[in-house]
């Protein structure tokens, strides 16, 4: 196995009041690769990524077990600060989010909310972002114009800036090329792949064929279970589960 | 990686593949000229194993390339060429196997240069149809690849008169059976060589000009 392990789960249950839908998940998380997590609807994908940043915390009547390592340290303990977690484990949502502010201000504030106040250093920061998330050249005339005014793939790459932008060891996409168009597609997936040089990247996605084409590793999940873990040329060419093969297929899912 | 880029990278392997066959047909023409025992030993003993890997290797690249993006349009085709010149290398391979091996009881047998120079001919020629197939894959030159099917008329030709008089030569004289059969086994395993070569040449006709040629080069 390339890289050293960024992230593990070990154990990992998960409970939405009474269902469970995570069921004793071990899983590592390679640095600097792209780890593709797939499976249908409800098999508890988008669940296991919310957890490496602790974004579940948000929603009332959850309850985990398990431990996830980050950094040498389990997530789940107390003395961590959530906040600085976030920040070190981004993430990018299905679909953009924006805040409804100019270009500038959505990749400003989360230098801003870090205490960083000298302007001069949260420019650099934030023209290096949006460089990275290859958005530059399109918005360097318009930073200070709302970015609710750019297109659905141009708001996404400006939503990765600002994750950028905070410098984070690891991001997290959950479906984030759901509400694009196919070249907006193809542009998200170029930069995943660039991105993956500097962070360690984790994918949600539906489309099993970005799974293939942009991750390093894939992980099969299914109803809370992880069915198979690999290298995802093997998952896709000779997957050792016959359900995985069977979902690859589409006999089911 | 980019599906530009891995198929980019599938063409590399298939050149370096390539490249080692030819260097097969040259090592062992190299042996059997100077009874370099130790070539053609080579040729048999580490080459032709090489190249069952890298046609394993090409195998599961175009297979992996296929699963993770679903190549289409000129990727796709692309991918199937691959596939097919990798099949057509790994024959060719065995073929100058073929040729090492002969070459090795050749040697030890008294020399019948007359009949030789032919043959040195046809491997001269075949060893330029592989590169220049090769190169018109990856360039998609299609007048280069028309070019290597005409070469094969010349390699055919060469055969058929050294045939004759081989034959000739036997009829006339039973003692000279045995190298002389060796011999025509040489000049098959080229001639061989050659029609695979044209076999690249016609898909890469196909790839470039949409024209099928196969089995019809007299209307060429």
């Amino acid at each position: 196995m390339p890289n050293s392990i960024e992230i593990k789960a070990e154990n990992i249950n998960f409970y939405y009041g009474t269902k469970q839908a995570l069921k004793n998940i071990n899983l590592e998380i390679y640095e600097n690769q792209v780890t593709a997590l797939i499976g249908p609807s409800g098999c508890g994908k988008s669940t296991f990524i919310r957890l490496l940043n602790r974004m579940n915390d948000l929603i009332p009547h959850t309850r985990v077990e398990g431990k996830i390592y980050f950094e040498g340290q389990n997530i789940f303990e107390e003395n961590v600060d959530v906040v600085s977690l976030r920040r070190r484990v981004g993430m990018v949502f299905q679909k953009p989010n924006p805040f409804p502010k100019t270009i500038f201000e959505n990749v400003s504030y989360g230098l801003e909310v870090k205490g960083i106040r000298d302007k001069q250093t949260i420019e650099e920061k934030v023209i290096s972002s949006l460089n990275q998330a290859a958005l530059w050249k399109e918005v360097k005339d318009r930073l200070h114009d709302s970015a609710l005014g750019l297109s659905g793939g141009q708001q996404q790459r400006l939503c990765i800036a600002r994750c950028l932008a905070v410098e984070p060891h690891v991001i997290l996409f959950d479906e984030p090329c759901a509400s694009l168009d196919p070249i907006s597609t193809r542009s998200i997936e170029e930069l995943i792949l660039d991105l993956k040089k500097y962070y360690t990247i984790v994918i949600v996605t539906h489309n099993m064929q970005q799974a293939a084409r942009i991750s390093d590793f894939t992980a099969f999940l299914y109803l809370g279970e992880l069915i198979e873990f690999g290298l995802t040329e093997k998952i896709f060419t000779v997957p050792k589960q016959k359900m995985t093969e069977e979902y690859l297929t589409g006999k089911f899912g | 990686m980019l599906e530009e880029e891995k198929v980019a990278l599938l063409k590399r392997e298939l050149i370096e593949f390539a490249t080692l066959v030819e260097a097969m047909i040259e090592k062992s023409i190299k042996g059997l000229v100077n009874k370099g025992r130790d070539v053609l030993i080579e040729v048999i003993e580490k080459d032709e194993p090489k190249s069952n890997n890298f046609e394993i290797k090409l195998d599961e690249l175009c297979t992996v390339v296929i699963a993770q993006y679903q190549p289409k349009g000129k990727g796709l085709r692309t991918v199937l060429m691959v596939l097919k010149i990798n099949n057509d290398l790994e024959r060719m391979a065995d073929h100058v196997a073929n040729i090492a091996e002969t070459a090795l009881t050749l040697i030890e047998m008294p020399p019948m240069t007359e009949y030789m120079k032919d043959v040195l001919k046809m491997a001269e020629i075949t060893r330029g149809m592989l590169k220049d197939s090769i190169d018109s894959f990856v360039r998609e030159d299609s007048a280069l690849a028309q070019d290597v099917c005409k070469r094969d008329d010349v390699v055919d030709e060469l055969r058929k008169v050294n045939r004759r008089e081989i034959i000739g030569s036997m009829c006339a004289a039973c003692s000279i059976m045995e190298v002389g059969l060796d011999i025509l086994r040489i000049a098959r395993n080229l001639e061989r060589i050659a029609d695979l070569s044209t076999n690249i040449c016609e898909d890469v006709i196909f790839m470039v000009e949409g024209k099928v040629i196969k089995h019809k080069m007299d209307k060429m």
